[in-house]
Formats: structure tokens, C-alpha cells, sequence
């Protein structure tokens, strides 16, 4: 079974942005979408292994800080070169102020 | 639409054509013609994490199964010689011909030679994976490399070399290193890095001559002094392959002279990437050509769109980075448009320098630090400068205003 975990606080995060976090030895990037829901996907890129949470989030899309490669970090779908590998997604929820994410 | 498409030219701006092509829902025959063995391949690599690898592979854009998936014919180990414009058609070292309805030159650039006698096998230049691998093997501790041309690909493969234990002098005849697109400011904080890790930086240093007598180099300086290397890798810039272009009669002016839309003289035949100069919008059409990834993947795809009849105009932002020891730097824009300066510091020794024109445009960014701590702060100034923005210096200055926000005003 997969456990929901603490990944920070709410307000942690700024509207449309981006935050790393790190669990059991892996890497995720938490974000907060301009209508204020929260997403998870992995932390890192597909193309070089770059951490997203680097990068820039525009309205549903974050781009990578290295080679611009663009997710949208709500569905993980890759959105052309030069990354064609789609990002993993996690469900999220948001319970007394703490994001949470199921990792799988 | 009967004979295809045909791309000169396999490396990333060639590569992104051809998948650009499908993915336009173009049903014709796209034939890719590269003189490497490779599948088309991405280059930044092989002077960065190809260097330090034990086993070094190429980093392919396109696998093979992708290529035939996509009826993207691919003809490697070939050479185009020869283009007949009147009857559309391009013919290859292997004496085949391929007819073409719309031809694309991305025929890339080739390292800058150093015009001298005397430059045996222990005098090399970086451009191919078979050039990387060559450099490779001569990457071992202690081993002495010299390295010519305190440029880009130069002082990456320094900072690989280093990595690697070797003895690394970098030879500059400027009086500093990066000096053509990087702000001194930034030159220095790279110059320090790579002192501090060990590497020998002479700047202001002319060669007179390069002596390989097969078990070493003598390197001579104008100065009367001298070193011997092991390898001496020659890196000082890089000019455009535009040789078929111009036997076939198209205007070549610091490459092949394309439109905005990527259009050379001849409306059947376009150019893009590192082989093409090109009026950048940006700068009021200002004629350039760029020798970068991402220009290079832009291009080949903006050419595609252009081959299907699109008309559309080039209006990317130059943007550049590169990677040594820990630190990245990234560059929006060209420095030398810029006649002030104002300088953003982002902590742990990060920082950017905006620079702006007389009438106030922020024209170029460029910024350096661990990591990627500049990365999002440069795109935002990238998409600043695409809309001709005049963002108040101050804000630009102050830690306390998000950049973002100036993308509202």
C-alpha cells in the first residue's frame, strides 16, 4: 500500500510555483497552479536528470531550467523537444494546511 | 509534392527538422543526410559528462526505431557534393541523387583551424563524437593537456579534463578569457574557478608555433616562452559549412544569408542552425548567426514549419548556457546590445547582470552560479526582452521584486 506523505506547507509554495521535495531517496517537485490546486510529478527532468523544481512554472507547464523542456506538471504529458518522455504524476491533497502526496 | 523533403545535415538542427516534419502531419518522404555514423546526436555533451564518462555513448535524438517508425530515411556516412537548383535535386558522395522539393542546409559549422605547420596527431579539435572519444583517451591523471582558445567547449573540456586528474594549461591570446558574448564580470568568476581547481589559465598569450614530434607538443608562445603537452586541443572558434551553398550559388554572408523565415536566395532551399546568418528580429533584424543548441533545435524547426509553406518569422531570443565544475551559466540575449548594466545578486554567490539599451530595453541578461540558481530568473529575462520590455532598473536591482511580476507591467 502506498502512504500519503507531508511534503510542506501550504504557503510554502507561491501561486504558480514550483518546490522540490525529497522522500525515502527519491526526488519529487510539488507545485501550486495559478487557481491555487496543488500537483505533484517527479523532481526530475526525463531528458538530463535536472531538478524541475529549478525551473520555471508558467500557468499549467513547468520547464525545465536546463534545456527548456516543457510538462505540463498536471497530467506529467511531455510538450516537445526536447523531452518526449512523460514526467510520473502523484495524487495530492491538501488537509490543515499540509500537502500531502501519495507516493506510489 | 512528389520528391520530398531532403536535410543536409543529421546533427540537432537537421535531426529536429526531420521530426518536425511528422509531427506537422507532413506524409511525404523526409530523407536525412548526415556524414557521421551516428543517429543524429546531441553535441553539448561531448565536452561536459561524455569527457568524464568511462564508456562514453552518444546521446542520440532520435533512436533508430523512432526513425523508421516515422519513415524518416536516414543516409549516414554520406557527404552531399553537389546541388543542381534547376532540377531539384542534390547529389551525394556515393554518387546517388536525391530529388527534393524543398531542400534544408543544416550543415552546422567545423572548428576554426589554426592556420600553422607542424600539427601532428597530438593536435586535436572537438566537434564530433569521434573527436570526443579521441580526447578521452588521452584524459588520465596526471597526463599534460594544453588547451587552445579560452572559449566555451575549451575551458568545458578543462573542467572535464580536471576532473579526470589530468594537468591542464588554457592558452588565451586574449587579455581575457570568454571575451566575445560574456560579460568580464562573469569571465572572472570563471577564470577563478578553474584556478582554484587546479588549472594553469595563461591569458594574453599568443602562439608562435605548435611542434609535434609524435611523443609530445611543444607549444611555443609569442613570448619566447614554451610547454610541452601531451595533447594539445585547439578550440578558437568555430566558422559555418557553407561550401555545397555556395558552389550551388546562394548568397553566403558570415554563413548561408537566409530570410527571417529561413529562406535562402533560392525559395526551394532553407538554411538553419550553426550554418545559417540570419536577421534577428529581437534586434531590429540585426543579421547574426549563432552557434547554439538551441538555436540549432529552433531553427530546424521553424525551417520544417517554413518547408510546409507556414511563413513564419524567426523570433526567438538568443539564449546560451554552459557547465563547468559546479557552476552554470546561461546568457539570453547578446551582451553587446547593451549599454548599461545593472547587476541582481540571487545568494550563494549567484548573480545576474541585465543590460540595457539607451532608450531603457533590457536587451541581454546573463548570469552565473551553483547549480541551476539562475536558470529561471534568465528565461524570465528571455521573455522580457522578447517583449521589448523597459523594466525599471530598480527592480531589476532588488532581490525583493520577483521578476515575474515585471512580466505583468
Amino acid at each position: 500500500m502506498s502512504d500519503w506523505v507531508e511534503a510542506c506547507a501550504a504557503g510554502d509554495i507561491d501561486e504558480e510555483d514550483v518546490m522540490r521535495f525529497d522522500h525515502g531517496g527519491r526526488t519529487f517537485a510539488i507545485y501550486r497552479s495559478p487557481d491555487d490546486d496543488y500537483f505533484a510529478t517527479d523532481g526530475l527532468c526525463t531528458h538530463e536528470k535536472v531538478h524541475l523544481a529549478d525551473g520555471l512554472v508558467m500557468d499549467d507547464i513547468i520547464e525545465c531550467p536546463k534545456h527548456n523542456g516543457r510538462f505540463n506538471y498536471k497530467t506529467g504529458a511531455a510538450r516537445g523537444a526536447p523531452v518526449c518522455v512523460n514526467l510520473a504524476t502523484y495524487p495530492v491533497k491538501v488537509e490543515a494546511g499540509k500537502v500531502l502526496i501519495q507516493i506510489g | 509534392m512528389q520528391a520530398g523533403m531532403v536535410i543536409i545535415g543529421a546533427g540537432e538542427c537537421g535531426g529536429r527538422a526531420a521530426l518536425a516534419l511528422r509531427e506537422l502531419g507532413y506524409d511525404g518522404s523526409v530523407t536525412l543526410v548526415g556524414d557521421e555514423p551516428h543517429l543524429p546526436y546531441e553535441r553539448p555533451p561531448l565536452s561536459k559528462d561524455a569527457m568524464i564518462s568511462d564508456a562514453p555513448e552518444i546521446k542520440a535524438i532520435a533512436s533508430d526505431e523512432m526513425l523508421t517508425e516515422k519513415s524518416i530515411r536516414h543516409i549516414h556516412s554520406v557527404q552531399a557534393v553537389g546541388i543542381d537548383r534547376a532540377a531539384h535535386t542534390v547529389r551525394l558522395s556515393d554518387r546517388s541523387v536525391l530529388p527534393y522539393d524543398k531542400l534544408l542546409l543544416a550543415t552546422g559549422s567545423t572548428p576554426r583551424r589554426l592556420p600553422m605547420p607542424g600539427l601532428g596527431a597530438r593536435c586535436v579539435y572537438l566537434r564530433t563524437f569521434a573527436d570526443a572519444l579521441a580526447i578521452r583517451s588521452h584524459l588520465s591523471p596526471g597526463n599534460r593537456i594544453a588547451i587552445i582558445g579560452g572559449g566555451f567547449i575549451g575551458l568545458e573540456l578543462a573542467a572535464a579534463s580536471r576532473k579526470l586528474g589530468a594537468a591542464v594549461t588554457v592558452i588565451e591570446a586574449q587579455p581575457r578569457i570568454l571575451m566575445r558574448g560574456v560579460p568580464a564580470e562573469i569571465a572572472e568568476v570563471i577564470h577563478a574557478a578553474h584556478e582554484s581547481e587546479g588549472v594553469t589559465v595563461l591569458t594574453g598569450v599568443g602562439i608562435a608555433d605548435l611542434a609535434d614530434d609524435g611523443a609530445k607538443v611543444r607549444i611555443s608562445f609569442a613570448d619566447g616562452r614554451s610547454i610541452d603537452a601531451d595533447l594539445a586541443v585547439i578550440g578558437i572558434g568555430a566558422v559555418p559549412v557553407t561550401g555545397l551553398a555556395a558552389e550551388a550559388g546562394l548568397t553566403v554572408d558570415n554563413g548561408i544569408a537566409v530570410d527571417g523565415e529561413l529562406q535562402t536566395s533560392d525559395p526551394d532551399i532553407f538554411a538553419a542552425g550553426d550554418c545559417c546568418s540570419f536577421p534577428l528580429a529581437v534586434y531590429g533584424g540585426r543579421r547574426v548567426r549563432l552557434e547554439a543548441w538551441r538555436n540549432a533545435q529552433e531553427q530546424g524547426a521553424l525551417a520544417a514549419r517554413n518547408m510546409l509553406g507556414a511563413d513564419e518569422a524567426h523570433a526567438a531570443v538568443p539564449w546560451f548556457w554552459s557547465d563547468q565544475y559546479g557552476l552554470s551559466l546561461q546568457i539570453a540575449g547578446l551582451s553587446d546590445e547593451g549599454k548599461t548594466t545593472v547587476r541582481r545578486d540571487l545568494g550563494d554567490g549567484a548573480f545576474i547582470l541585465f543590460h540595457l539599451a539607451e532608450d531603457g530595453r533590457l536587451v541581454s541578461a546573463s548570469g552565473i552560479g551553483p547549480g541551476n540558481a539562475v536558470a529561471r530568473d534568465i528565461r524570465l529575462a528571455e521573455m522580457l526582452i522578447a517583449r521589448r520590455a523597459r523594466p525599471a532598473p530598480e527592480a531589476l536591482g532588488s532581490q525583493d521584486v520577483k521578476l515575474k511580476s515585471l512580466l505583468a507591467a
